[in-house]
């Protein structure tokens, strides 16, 4: 599309309101009742001057500038604030409107810069097109009086300027911190004509203050008061492209803005499914990292690691890949040979690299950083109901009166969902906290949770057991739901389990160390509903027992009822932008797509026919397994698109000594990563912006991926993966990412009826979308379970190995912040390093104390897998014996400490629950000097020596 | 198989049937005998079958004697 800004139709929309019939301007016009006549007038293309107005914050009615005359109503009452009624006649332009509308603009307009020629906002400002609309040719008071032009400029966001001098205090920012976010960062200072836009207290700039760089005031300010960097650097987009962000599994869908193949801004889509027209900062502003200086866009190879690497050129690159493998698989066989899908990549990308695993090196060493995150979630779901994702939408939210979060961080690891939920908290839901940590959905503006149950790490199971045993001894299970839905007979053995006294939360209380009284009241609370929620992440399944607690959710879930209907269900909050997808593309190494076992007969033919090769019936090795294996000598060959299993997956060392044991680690990645600290050929990757291609976020909607720039290597990443297969003689012929989706929904029946032709027309599509589903499920297992009756699972409480004692006294648990991500390999290189320069242990004051250690103090953190150093972090947001840090930095590496601790049924690590010690330190551990040094001469490129 | 590798699957078999163990002995055997067949990789499977069945709970001992030694995984029961 050519540049448009997004319409605005002035004030929200209303919903599930009955029909109201009105004149405007002589056309009839008929809108749910409760809309603003604003509204109804922009439904009908009319355009009533506005400023203070936008659609997604409520009327304000301050800037009198959208008034309007109503058949027998008295006055000329402000649009935006009047709802409509039936029969009603509306005139929105009349003389009189237009002299009122004129001198109200003279006033704004006597106290603003007239520099519009040269202001950043030029052609692209509500307050320039306004005075348009109505006509303003003078500004009868001059431009002497008193006025703010000299107000000073505020620069110190990395990502946008607040310019006091252009403000109408409008107080739409404030409003959007508000109503959007929910931050409330934002707020109007002084009364009358010292009115002014501040953030936190007087003597805060933006970026000392609360405010969380979502971007929200930026889109909702109608001059250049609050403008990007960017726009001021390079200017007014010329056109705008709908794409899906790359950071997290929320799936947040954005106007790319560009000018040419420079992107200049991205701007929520006020149409996005997902993220209805709201951003986090790292979707917003954190793409600076695509045209970083680190990116590799050349292809490089080396004998050994120990060598610099060589730039060669594409064909090379392919030819001494293929050749490698080629030659381990025809020496050691193919099950030797295996690879990592990225859950950062497409679904067609991902779908290419387990075809190639599968169909080319023939083996099912494939394998997806779901390992390392939501596997759990996979068998759990899988399990209880009969399909491994959640079970809502996002917009279910809305219906939703008790929230229980369990192990996530909304608004730091998904901040746009965070969003609404908040709002959702703040119209009366109840809500319910289970983590170690004091989260900030613990306690923020105008949230209170009703229960923060700070748990000890590793006793999810504990807890949630603790949990069924109120709400089964006291009566509150839903037991029509379950008769009607479940097996009764495994409900009662359940049921039975739970209620035994020793699962009590007066007997459990020595193993969580939740008071009895909060559980109990938490538990009655979450049974009460009607419509309780339960929304987690990594907290959950990042455990030993990460799966039980997943089936422990599910039956919880069923147990009350709450399943099958909006505003209920079990949400897994997905870490990726395309996790739920990866693992939907058959990355497991026990399944194929669509979650079939590669040992069912039926399902292989189908893709073998379609392949033509045959595939192996035996599961293969998972990652962990994988590099077990190599260090054993029987696995030689590693292909990773997209991952960093280094810095990303646990215990280090080990990781470290698997790659290095390997023959062949090939690494397709924008960057030097750690991994390719060990890699043999580096095959440069593509970003988002580059390339086209479908994501399916955390509750199962698949969006389109649109290419605004051609990719600065040469290639998608779905092109590199086929060059790979044909130089291993694989006839593969795709010209477009289109016909991958295609094949796709040809062997996966809850994707057949998904194409790229029905994606560009209907937008994002929720699987299953087949001929049971044509459009989609927003909610799932409405009539009945995927797998017939739902299936409750007893979990009994096993504590993890991982104990403290004299010498690893405290437990450690890892997460991540909001302004970075992951591995950090994007945003560390982008201005959000300003907010976290480097990972911090977060340790409690008694425990630091205890230590003499202060807030800035290196400390040595130690466990029994390794140790490094950071600085350290004095909080009670922590509780006493626990300490929690983030991995965000490879300079830290906190995956040294990490051990190889994993879930019993998938293997996924055990990150939240390390027992370590943590004491003074100088500085950087000799570890890391030596590291580092290592990482720089890994890193050495011949050419450019 | 190295001792840290036969380690590893050692704990992970007993770890399995201990999280299973509450549905009862035998269906406990079955179903980490299942989960195995389902899960691990061949090579895994082979290198369990060796490590000594002292190093194993009851009812991973129970599971291992269970699997099929022709290596073949058991097709999905769900």
């Amino acid at each position: 599309m050519g540049y448009e800004p997004q319409p605005d139709f002035g004030t929200p929309a209303v919903k599930d309101a009955p029909p109201v019939t009105l004149t405007i301007d002589g056309r009839q016009v008929t809108v749910p009742e409760g809309t603003s006549v604003m509204r109804a007038a922009a439904e009908v293309g009319g355009a009533i001057p506005r400023l203070c107005a936008t659609d997604n914050v409520a009327a304000y009615g301050s800037c009198r500038m959208c008034l309007v005359e109503i058949e027998g109503q008295r006055g000329t009452p402000a649009s935006c604030t009047t709802p409509v009624r039936d029969g009603m006649v509306v005139q929105t332009q009349t003389p009189r409107l237009e002299k009122l509308r004129r001198g109200v603009m003279e006033l704004y307009i006597s106290d603003h810069p007239l520099d519009c020629l040269t202001c950043s906002a030029n052609n692209d400002c509500e307050l320039q097109d306004t005075a348009a609309q109505v006509g303003l040719r003078d500004v009868r008071y001059g431009y002497a009086g008193a006025n703010h032009l000299d107000a000073s400029l505020d620069t110190s966001n990395p990502y946008f300027d607040f310019d006091p001098a252009k403000c109408i205090v409008c107080s739409r920012c404030v409003r959007a911190c508000e109503e959007v976010q929910g931050t409330f960062a934002l707020t109007i200072e002084g009364r009358g004509f010292d009115a002014k836009v501040s953030a936190g207290l007087a003597s805060d700039n933006f970026l000392g203050s609360e405010c969380v760089s979502c971007g929200a005031c930026v889109a909702a300010c109608p001059t250049a008061t609050l403008n990007e960097k960017a726009v001021k650097e390079i200017g007014k987009p010329e056109r705008a492209v709908i794409t899906t962000c790359a950071y997290c599994g929320v799936g947040c869908t954005f106007r790319a803005e560009m000018r040419g193949q420079q992107l200049v801004r991205m701007v929520p889509w006020k149409d996005g499914k997902a993220n209805r027209g709201h951003s986090c900062v790292k979707g917003r502003f954190a793409w600076g990292y695509a045209h970083h200086a680190d990116r590799i866009t050349r292809p490089m190879i080396r004998e050994a690691i120990t060598d610099p690497w060589r730039e060669v050129s594409w064909d090379e690159a392919i030819r001494f890949t293929a050749a490698r493998l080629t030659a381990i698989k025809d020496r050691h066989g193919a099950r030797a040979l295996g690879g990592i899908t990225s859950s950062r990549c497409t679904n067609e990308e991902t779908f290419l690299v387990q075809k190639l695993v599968r169909g080319g090196f023939g083996s099912n060493n494939v394998d997806t950083c779901a390992r390392v995150c939501h596997s759990p979630t996979g068998y759990g779901l899988a399990k209880t109901f009969g399909t491994s994702a959640g079970t809502q939408d996002f917009d279910s939210v809305e219906h939703t009166d008790v929230v229980l979060i369990i192990g996530a961080n909304p608004t730091d690891g998904h901040p746009v969902f965070a969003s609404r939920l908040k709002k959702r908290l703040r119209q009366g839901a109840r809500l319910i906290v289970i983590d170690p940590r004091r989260i900030d959905m613990v306690r923020s503006p105008h949230v209170q949770a009703d229960y923060h149950l700070p748990l000890q790490p590793g006793t999810n199971v504990a807890i949630l057991t603790a949990m069924a045993h109120v709400i089964v001894t006291e009566g509150l299970a839903d037991e029509a739901f379950v008769r009607e839905r479940c097996d009764w007979d495994e409900y009662q053995d359940w049921a039975r389990f739970v209620s035994d006294p020793r699962h009590s939360p007066e007997i459990l209380e020595a193993v969580t160390r939740v008071p009895a009284a909060d559980l109990r009241g938490a538990a009655r609370l979450f049974a009460q509903g009607p419509n309780s929620a339960i929304y987690y992440g990594l907290g959950v399944t990042e455990h030993s027992q990460g799966s039980s607690t997943v089936l422990a959710i599910a039956n919880l879930a069923m147990a009350t009822g709450n399943i099958g209907r909006p505003g209920v269900g079990v949400n897994p909050l997905r870490g990726q932008n395309n996790v739920q997808g990866a693992c939907d593309m058959g990355s497991f190494p026990h399944e194929l797509a669509g979650y079939r076992h590669i040992s069912d007969a039926g399902t292989r033919s189908l893709f073998e026919a379609e392949w033509g090769t045959p595939i192996d019936p035996e599961p293969g090795l998972r990652i962990p397994n994988m590099l077990d294996a190599a260090v054993e000598g029987t696995f030689k060959a590693l292909y990773i698109q997209g991952e960093d299993i280094l810095q990303s997956d646990p215990n280090t060392h080990h990781v470290a000594a698997g790659l290095a044991a390997m023959d062949c680690v090939i690494v397709h990645d924008l960057f030097l990563n750690e991994t390719a600290n060990y890699a043999h050929v580096f095959l440069p990757g593509s970003t988002f912006l580059e390339k086209t291609g479908t994501f399916t976020n955390a509750e199962r909607r698949v969006q389109m991926v649109r290419r605004v720039m051609d990719p600065a290597n040469g290639y998608e990443d779905w092109e590199v993966t086929q060059l790979l297969a044909k130089a291993m003689g694989l006839g593969w012929s795709y010209t477009h990412a289109s016909q991958i989706m295609d094949e796709i929904a040809r062997l996966t029946p809850s994707f057949a009826g998904i194409s790229h032709a029905r994606l560009e027309a209907e937008g994002g599509l929720q699987w299953p979308v087949n001929d049971a589903a044509p459009q989609g499920s927003p909610v799932m297992h409405v009539d009945g379970f995927v797998r017939g009756k739902g299936k409750f699972v007893v979990t009994e409480y096993i504590p993890t190995d991982e104990r403290t004692g004299p010498r690893y006294p405290l437990l450690l648990t890892t997460g991540r912040i909001l302004s970075q991500y992951n591995v950090g390999a994007q945003t560390r290189r982008t201005a959000n390093a300003v907010w976290h320069e480097e990972d911090l242990l977060e340790i409690h004051p008694l425990d630091a104390e205890n230590r003499g250690l202060k807030s800035g103090d290196w400390v040595r953190l130690a466990s029994r897998a390794g140790e490094t150093t950071l600085r350290a972090l004095v909080t009670d947001r922590v509780a006493p014996g626990v300490v929690y840090t983030t991995f965000h930095h490879p300079d830290t590496q906190a995956n040294v400490v990490t051990t190889e601790n994993s879930d019993w049924a998938t293997n996924c690590p055990e990150y939240k629950v390390t027992a370590v010690q943590v004491s003074a330190s100088n500085g950087p551990s000799d570890w890391q000097r030596d590291y580092a040094a290592q990482a720089r001469r890994s890193r050495r490129i011949e050419a450019a020596e | 198989m190295s001792g840290g590798t036969t380690a590893n699957l050692v704990r992970m078999a007993n770890q399995i049937a201990a999280n299973l163990a509450a549905h009862g002995a035998d269906a406990a055997a079955a179903e980490t005998a299942e989960h195995i067949a389902r899960y691990w990789d061949p090579r895994m499977r082979a290198a369990l079958r060796e490590v000594d069945p002292a190093q194993l709970s009851a009812i991973a001992r129970a599971a291992v004697a269970r699997l099929d030694p022709a290596g073949a995984a058991s097709p999905p029961s769900d």
